[in-house]
């Protein structure tokens, strides 16, 4: 009987595996679909569902996103977005962590809510969202809040961390668990038609600067709610950024603040 | 002395986005932000030509202050 390398270089297409062929050759070679994607990445071969991401991304890069650990903090409207985009990008581990299940009011905005959903923790639709898009990922769903006291335990090695909780000092809580476990965070946050993005890396304290004199829980989206398109703007942003440090390639948003104001569509960027 | 104020985001509703204004020789961030009906935990982020700034920091004849809201939603 071939060998799943065999198995693999004998049907690739142009250097692509097809799902029906990672899918016989999990069930055939008893493995999981995880371990299948590694084997083919690690061929130089390319599951065909990243086709489209290889004009941007080699090989190499994807069997990187494959072995990265990103932990999303916050499932809502951010951390869904993010979470998607993540898994379609083809990054292999990410853990996902909100204490809280959907609501009528994240209808308007949070990806993975729906109708037939409300009521439902939000980190186990998650995880059973991303498993039917793309199963060559592994979730780790964590249905509690993410404090300073379990916090080091979750992002344990974690190779980036999202911000995309919805309170100011737990995110200031977030941002002391990265410094002491010295790993980097992609800060975002909304508010109405605004909204921004940071990278912060150990010793920066950008998020310590930014939020100096808030002493409440809540922003300006206390009164002007959160937009769809401003979530999935800054989301898809955060994503770009933590790519970036996955890859080790491009400039980001390091001791900058990218400010957005999509109602008069303006882009500042603030250096500090 | 002459100090252009930018406000960014909500911190607009109401007010404007950039303005001259003349304020007295000694003047300081938070005399502007009275003067603007802004309050200390309202201006999260605070610019005096481009470097991070505080209530405290003063202001000279030709500064430009950038203010922005805290965005604290997800």
């Amino acid at each position: 009987m071939e060998s799943l390398k065999e198995y693999l270089l004998a049907r690739a297409e142009n250097g692509l595996i097809r799902l029906s062929i990672q899918a016989w050759a999990v069930q055939n070679f008893g493995l999981t679909f995880p371990a299948a994607e590694e084997t083919i990445l690690g061929l130089n071969l390319l599951p065909a569902r990243y086709q489209r991401n290889q004009r941007s991304l080699s090989c190499g890069q994807q069997l990187s996103l494959f072995r990265s650990k990103v932990a999303v903090i916050g499932c809502g409207g951010l951390g869904g977005h993010i979470v998607e985009e993540l898994a379609r990008l083809g990054v292999g581990n990410i853990t996902i962590v909100d204490p809280d299940t959907f609501e009528e009011h994240n209808l308007n905005r949070q990806l993975f809510s729906k109708l037939d959903n409300l009521g439902q923790p939000k980190v186990a639709v998650a995880a059973s969202r991303i498993k039917e898009i793309n199963p060559a990922v592994t979730i780790v769903s964590v249905y509690d809040a993410f404090t300073s006291r379990n916090g080091s335990v979750l992002i344990e090695k974690v190779d980036v961390v999202a911000d995309a909780l919805d309170s100011i000092p737990r995110r200031l809580e977030l941002a002391e668990v990265c410094e002491k476990s010295n790993i980097p965070l992609v800060h975002g946050s909304v508010g109405g038609w605004y909204g921004q993005v940071t990278t912060q890396f150990p010793g920066d304290y950008t998020l310590q600067k930014i939020y100096s004199r808030y002493i409440g829980e809540r922003g300006i989206e206390k009164d002007l709610g959160n937009l769809s398109f401003v979530v999935a703007m800054i989301a898809s942003i955060e994503v770009s950024e933590i790519v970036k440090i996955l890859l080790g390639e491009g400039s980001t948003l390091k001791g900058k603040i990218l400010s957005l104001n999509l109602l008069d569509m303006e882009f500042s960027e603030i250096t500090f | 002395m002459k100090v252009t104020v930018k406000l960014f985001a909500s911190l607009r509703k109401d007010r404007f986005a950039v303005d001259d204004f003349d304020y007295q020789e000694g003047a300081t961030v938070g005399h502007i932000l009275a003067s603007l009906h802004i309050s200390e935990e309202e201006a999260a982020i605070i610019f005096i030509n481009g470097r991070h700034g505080g209530p405290d920091s003063p202001l000279k004849d030709g500064d430009l202050l950038a203010i922005f809201p805290p965005v604290g939603g997800g």
